[in-house]
């Protein structure tokens, strides 16, 4: 890819909800930085320019949760074949959580992680480091030095911490060096042995369910030790109704809780279970429509204020096994987007709320200054065909990861270019758009 | 979605028999009547029909099941087929070969039939997704999901005592939660019209929203088995002592085992059945079990010519492809 440059995107609809734009103004890029909206500074020559005409120009987004699998499940994918995939979907940072072998619990994980992706330069990974030692649940991690190492948050990826004097520590730890919490809410009893939401789809199917009160039980339980101990925490992936009302409730009395929510979980539900396809084996479960309508609900008023892709590429073989057998997860990076534009189209949300939740939404919460396309920002951008009709097929795919029920699902929007750090780190060719 | 299995094929021909779950009234009632003929074999002098001469089945058990497995066997043999018999749970699996190398292998052997069982709920499913597309799957029990050959087995001895099922009250007691043949029971009670289907248990041992799977939930014994005309009893499995989900057996027989006392509650002409095998003292005592509403027994010899109906019925849909193929192939 082109070395950093001096860029002009014009005649695109630029959509940058942190300062309030959605409009058509042009964007000006020199050195990896915004440096202008609107008219060019005054001798600004672009060396390239994009002509965006009929499409829509937003910051890169940001995803909350992705595996990028490295180091230790090379087999299944690597950072140098999943920052390529973010690119080609208009994602510019990725944090992914600590469950890698070796776990994120040391500086040196983290710093070969971040150096890696930097290297390799398609897209910024960011390893949210383990709140416990090889994400036992037991002894605490050096939260202050891998925090220097780069971990802008601490995390125990999906498995819950049983024991609640542990999970405190952990927060109030946390909270010394204005670290925040990402929690997984599953009570890790009531889930125990489950792999479907426990309800009409489970019964009839035979297959073990994790009831609501896995997801409620842990957020009730995290949101009274947030309020004990003044910690900042964000719920990943919420999947219930009630999770986001007592979500809503806590932020009302000025508890410091956020919350994202996986893609899928706002379009599919436990019936996508039926047949047994282990592609819609994902934790925490599928649930039902009445929680997904409110999970979409909870995203429009801002309740849950970032959605992610819960990216899990696996190996083949990894899937093919019996339903309960078979690994959780999905390969969700390049279905983010298209997914979510989907629900725009329903008239879920408008545009810039959508976007909103995939960039300056998850930069909040990460306090990290991304997002935003104000100057002297990262250039950071994506800009997608909004009226491009598509059908994903496995050959379209460039995560090594390939499990996905999306296969042959029509989606309408694309990214045409993402752009990181200034430089175009993807380009669609036209034929393909 | 792609992942659906059809267990028939374009012309409503049953290929595979994975679950009773999407299957017609016409068809079960073709399977009971298919098994009324095939009783008969086994009161001849020569105990086989040449049905399914030629053809090998596969008993592949990723779970130990000797009654059953014995029961598909003698079921193949009398169909005059070849049958191997393969556990594979301590073998092929501790080694690491996947489900799916172990498919392959026997592929390679030929086998037209495979009857599987399975701990996972969907194996049978996943098999049938992955096979050759000549072989047939008959699910033989995957984990909680389905048992459907047993579901029918029991329909036949529900309808050779009482035929008509819109007038039946048919009571199934015990752990539904983890019951395959609880699920292929009541699908297959639903299927067929039956007055009303009641299950039993305490609240820990009946799944999340029962009552979507078309049945009344009792947690009495007395209430559930009041003016049934069939009371099916589950088999307790000893390890639900441990896990919270039972106190103690003890508890559970004075509760919701069928004593002579209880089952006079239900119509004078009821019948107790058990998918076997019973633990005596536990779902029911001695005196109800070798008592003359019983019909445990005939549930196991019935058990053989329901197996021969269904195997016979896929063997010969396949039989109907391979012979429409030779003719095109004769034509083309």
């Amino acid at each position: 890819m082109a070395e950093s440059e001096y860029i002009s995107i014009r005649g695109g609809r630029l959509i940058d909800p942190a300062n309030g734009i959605d409009a058509f103004l042009d964007l000006h890029i020199a050195q990896g930085e915004v440096v202008a909206v609107g008219p060019a500074p005054a001798g600004f020559s672009p060396d390239r320019v994009l002509e965006a005409d009929g499409q829509v120009v937003c910051p890169g987004i940001i995803d909350l949760c992705a595996r990028v699998r490295e180091p230790g499940l090379e087999h299944k994918a690597t950072i140098a074949s999943e920052t390529m995939a973010a690119a080609s979907a208009g994602i510019t940072t990725l944090c992914c959580p600590p469950d890698t072998d070796p776990v994120i619990d040391t500086p040196a994980v983290a710093q070969l992680i971040y150096q890696t992706a930097q290297r390799r330069g398609a897209a910024r990974v960011l390893p949210a480091g383990a709140l416990t030692q090889g994400l036992a649940g037991k002894q605490i991690t050096e939260m202050a030095a891998l925090k220097r190492a780069g971990c802008p948050v601490m995390s125990h990826a999906d498995r819950p911490i049983a024991n609640t004097q542990v999970q405190r520590r952990a927060m109030e730890y946390a909270a010394s060096f204005d670290l925040t919490v990402f929690l997984h809410p599953e009570d890790a009893w009531l889930r125990e042995g489950g792999c479907v939401h426990e309800g009409q789809v489970g019964t009839r199917l035979g297959l073990p369910g994790i009831p609501q009160a896995a997801e409620t039980v842990a957020v009730a339980r995290d949101l009274a030790l947030a309020e004990q101990t003044g910690a900042r925490i964000h719920f990943r992936g919420l999947s219930t109704a009630r999770a986001t009302e007592m979500l809503a409730e806590a932020r009302q009395r000025q508890i410091a809780a956020s919350a994202d929510v996986s893609a899928h979980q706002l379009i599919l539900t436990e019936a996508d279970v039926d047949g047994f396809d282990a592609n819609c084996r994902v934790i925490p479960p599928l649930r039902t429509l009445a929680d997904r309508d409110a999970l979409r609900r909870a995203v429009a008023d801002g309740t849950i204020s970032a959605i992610c892709s819960d990216h899990q590429p696996h190996d083949a073989d990894a899937k093919l096994a019996p339903f309960p057998a078979a690994a959780p997860g999905m390969s969700a990076l390049e279905t983010l987007l298209p997914l979510v534009l989907g629900l725009v189209a329903e008239g879920i949300m408008d545009l810039p709320t959508a976007i909103a939740r995939l960039t300056w939404g998850p930069a909040e919460i990460l306090g990290l200054p991304l997002g935003r396309l104000d100057q002297g920002r990262s250039a950071d951008i994506c800009i997608f065909d909004p009226q491009a009709v598509w059908t994903l097929t496995e050959a379209d795919l460039v995560s090594r990861g390939r499990n996905t029920p999306f296969i042959g699902r029509s989606f309408q929007g694309r990214v045409t270019w993402t752009l990181f750090q200034g430089r175009v780190v993807f380009r669609r060719n036209r034929e393909e758009a | 979605m792609s992942a659906f299995v059809n267990q028939l094929d374009t012309q409503g021909n049953l290929k595979h028999f994975l679950t009773i779950e999407g299957l017609s009234r016409d068809l079960l009632i073709d399977i009971l009547d298919r098994s009324e003929a095939f009783l008969g074999v086994a009161r001849q002098a020569v105990k086989k029909v040449p049905l399914c001469k030629g053809k090998v089945v596969a008993n592949l058990f990723f779970e130990n099941s000797t009654r059953t497995r014995t029961t598909f066997e003698l079921a193949a043999k009398r169909l005059s087929a070849d049958v191997l018999n393969l556990n594979i749970s301590t073998s092929a699996t501790a080694k690491g070969e996947t489900l799916l190398d172990t498919l392959r292998n026997l592929e390679a052997m030929h086998v037209d039939m495979f009857v599987v069982r399975h701990a996972d709920s969907g194996a049978a499913h996943f098999i049938a997704r992955h096979a050759d597309p000549h072989v047939s799957i008959i699910n033989a029990g995957d984990g909680r999901h389905a048992h459907p050959t047993q579901g029918m087995l029991d329909m036949f001895t529900i309808r050779q005592k009482k035929p008509d099922f819109a007038g039946l009250t048919v009571a199934i007691v015990g752990d539904l939660l983890h019951s395959r043949v609880a699920r292929s029971q009541i699908q297959a009670l639903n299927t067929l019209g039956t007055g009303e289907v009641r299950v039993i248990a305490p609240r820990t041992l009946i799944p999340a929203q029962a009552e979507s799977l078309g049945v009344r939930v009792f947690h009495s014994l007395p209430d559930g088995v009041r003016d049934a005309d069939v009371i099916i009893l589950l088999r307790l499995q000893r390890e639900r002592m441990s896990g919270a989900l039972l106190p103690s057996e003890h508890e559970y027989f004075r509760l919701f085992g069928l004593t002579e006392k209880r089952l006079r509650g239900a119509k004078p002409d009821a019948i107790v059945m058990h998918p076997g095998p019973i633990n005596r003292g536990v779902e029911m005592d001695s005196e109800v079990a070798d008592g003359p509403r019983s019909v445990i027994l005939e549930q196991v010899s019935n058990g053989i010519a329901v197996r021969m109906a269904i195997m016979s019925l896929c063997i010969g849909t396949q039989n109907l492809h391979q012979s429409t193929n030779n003719q095109d192939q004769a034509h083309g």
